[in-house]
């Protein structure tokens, strides 16, 4: 496997047409894989015996569980909006998850105290969901995009670049992710739900700095700020910020068929 | 074509708010539809041909009608899941019109005479989601939701609400699962949504971008929206262009223009110096299409002609630095993290395609191994509840097949990087 390795890198170093993306097996660089235990399954213990003697697990008792009262509106507020209240099993796991930093057993516990639903049930939405986090992450979220389009102009080595930036402070979730809908910035990251683009690998370190900050983020490179790029669409009032390239000459590609 | 529909003034500082959206003629349509009967408002969007623009493009004004007749609760989903790699349309659509999504919204329910409806939104786009809730109290405050809309006799509720990171949500009965707060696995179809959706009700499903083209379907007249377009592919579509061009964003074109003048005309074309190898022209999830085919019109026809699909209207363009093995492996790698893992030949099938794939560029696999991610592409095909199988199948098959020279070469070139070069013909008899 060393030998293969070495040999890889040396080729790349010999450069010829080598492809721009050095991903190489068991990169970094991918998603998140979907955890496989034995035999290839998806479940945890799925041969192990049953105890059929086991209690399930059953809906927290409201007595001995104490839940923030701000949580406990924030959940029943989102049940009111649904005609069925299992409806608001994401945006109270959201809620919960917004304060305890991650679906924590105790932050389960809570939710399925107020929506009156087992902690299993609510572990089950909780696993299918990337944006629900199972396991304890840093507060800030960054999820850099590494699908097909954002790849093409260099995600992966941005992703490596992110993650250097941030080291191994605490504070940082920085993760591959899937298509989060903005390849026209590409290569992108989302911060905190803020998306960023196109970003430079020498982005990252102001990326994580600002973070540290407090502050904006990459403020001149804000989706939201961005104009639409059909040159067309600028309005009268005028585009903040200018229209796309191209505007004066607008080329006339819409003829009729 | 002069005339933008969608993305006309979409720059206009503000229009994301009531006053200016209203100053733009907004919520004019609304005012015509709800002075219709409700069967002349679906007669209008019947009558546009329009075709859904989330990716299987059925005819909206069609769906609309199945939905049964009489009182009862029946429920308006608006998918705004837009995960589709490659799209980003309804993100721009949301984000600075939202107004024009709740007006379209408004219209279809009345049309399908629904009182229910909600808007899916992807969890990541935070921002959006914020601009639609401020937009939707801000319709809500001046009448046009609740009871009573404008003193007719039409009543909508509108929810907004927030996924949390799932692929398969964009899928209609995924979608409809996580809305009810469970898993988002795709269900068995039939029973389809149009009998038996969200909470058991007959639901209306569309996505972002077919419900904003709504209000200029009763602006317009169905037969006049018709106009545009081809015959069978009616409108103007907003294409997001993105990979290897010069200039990636989204463009409102009309429907059966050559897909060349969207790449090089209103794109910029490729990188100075580099050339197209390929392109996908509905999202990473349509078969790849050669650079000899942007002389197709770019229609929902002609690219099932193709060979292809026009999906949500994604084109992503490859250039020829890129390597195919890497996309075909990118492209795997994330159907696989996506599936929901429900059917077999999907969960299994992904899987061992990312695996097959990763063991051509670790130099153990033999060009025998194409045979096998083939084989295994045409075992999911139509085998699963979703398509979301067949999502990765059909690309990784048409590259695969399209491009089988330079797997090889590939596959010969990490074999021979490995200390394994010399024997491959054995290897492989």
């Amino acid at each position: 496997m060393e030998a293969t390795r070495a040999a890889q890198s040396r080729s790349r170093e010999a450069g010829g047409r080598e492809p721009r993306s050095e991903r190489g097996p068991g990169s970094p660089a991918e998603l998140t894989s979907v955890a496989r235990f034995e035999h290839g399954s998806r479940i945890p213990g799925w041969d192990d015996a049953v105890d059929l003697w086991k209690d399930p697990a059953s809906i927290p008792d409201p007595a001995v569980v104490d839940v923030p009262a701000d949580l406990r509106a924030t959940i029943e507020a989102a049940m009111a909006r649904y005609p069925d209240f299992r409806s608001a099993a994401i945006p109270a796991l959201h809620a919960a998850q917004e304060l305890h930093g991650w679906c924590s057993p105790a932050a389960i516990e809570q939710v399925a105290c107020v929506m009156r639903l087992t902690p299993g049930y609510l572990t089950a939405v909780a696993t299918f969901y990337d944006m629900l986090e199972t396991r304890p992450v840093g507060r800030h979220a960054v999820y850099v995009c590494t699908n097909i389009s954002c790849s093409l102009r260099g995600a992966d080595a941005l992703l490596d670049a992110v993650r250097a930036a941030a080291g191994d402070d605490p504070d940082f979730n920085v993760r591959g992710f899937e298509c989060l809908g903005a390849c026209d910035i590409a290569p992108m990251a989302s911060v905190d739900g803020v998306y960023v683009g196109p970003l430079e690998l020498a982005d990252a370190e102001r990326l994580v700095a600002d973070v540290r900050a407090g502050g904006e983020v990459l403020a001149d490179k804000q989706l939201i700020r961005r104009p639409c790029a059909d040159p067309r669409a600028a309005g009268d009032g005028g585009a903040a910020g200018g229209a796309a390239p191209g505007k004066a000459s607008a080329p006339g590609a819409e003829g009729s068929p | 074509m002069t005339e933008l529909l969608l993305l006309k003034d979409i720059d206009e500082p503000g229009l994301n708010t009531l006053p200016v959206y209203e100053r733009r003629g907004g919520y004019e349509s609304l005012k015509r539809a709800l002075a219709m009967p409700r069967e002349e408002v679906l007669q209008n969007l019947l009558d546009s041909g329009l075709r859904g623009r989330g990716g299987a493009g059925f005819a909206m004004g069609k769906k609309a009608s199945f939905l049964p007749k009489g009182s009862m609760d029946k429920y308006l989903v608006c998918n705004a899941d837009e995960s589709e790699p490659g799209t980003f349309k309804d993100r721009e659509l949301m984000q600075k019109s939202p107004h024009m999504l709740i007006e379209g919204m408004i219209i279809a329910a009345w049309a399908a005479d629904i009182n229910r409806s909600f808007i899916y939104i992807r969890g990541e786009y935070a921002q959006q989601a914020a601009i639609l809730d401020a937009a939707i109290e801000e319709a809500r405050a001046a009448g046009y939701l609740g009871e009573r809309i404008l003193g007719s006799e039409h009543s909508l509720s509108l929810v907004l609400h927030r996924g949390a990171g799932a692929y398969i949500c964009g899928e209609e009965t995924g979608l409809l699962d996580s809305l009810e707060g469970k898993r988002g696995n795709p269900r068995l179809k039939p029973p389809f949504p149009a009998n038996q959706g969200l909470y058991q009700g007959p639901t209306l499903i569309n996505n972002v971008e077919t419900l904003a083209t709504v209000p200029h379907i009763i602006r317009l007249g169905g037969e006049q929206y018709a106009k545009l377009g081809t015959e069978t592919s009616t409108g103007t579509k907003l294409v997001s262009v993105s990979g290897d061009v010069q200039r990636p964003g989204n463009y409102e074109i009309e429907l059966g223009v050559p897909a060349r003048e969207i790449v090089y005309g209103l794109a910029g074309g490729p990188l100075p110096g580099r050339e197209i190898k390929l392109w996908f022209p509905g999202g990473s999830s349509s078969p790849v299409l050669t650079p000899a085919e942007l002389d197709l019109p770019y229609d929902f026809d002609s690219m099932a002609k193709a060979g292809s699909m026009l999906g949500s209207g994604a084109i992503i363009v490859v250039d020829d630095t890129a390597s195919v093995v890497d996309v075909t492996t990118k492209l795997a790698t994330f159907y696989a993290h996506e599936s929901c893992g429900k059917c077999t030949p999907c969960r299994e099938g992904t899987n061992w395609t990312v695996k097959m794939l990763k063991r051509i560029d670790a130099g153990e696999a033999t060009p025998m191994d194409l045979d096998i991610i083939a084989s295994v592409q045409q075992q999911i095909i139509g085998n699963c509840l979703c398509v979301l199988g067949d999502a990765m199948a059909m690309p990784v098959g048409s590259l695969v097949a399209k491009f089988r020279d330079e797997f090889e070469a590939h596959i010969e070139r990490r074999r021979a990087e490995a200390g394994l070069g010399a024997p491959l013909a054995e290897a492989v008899a």
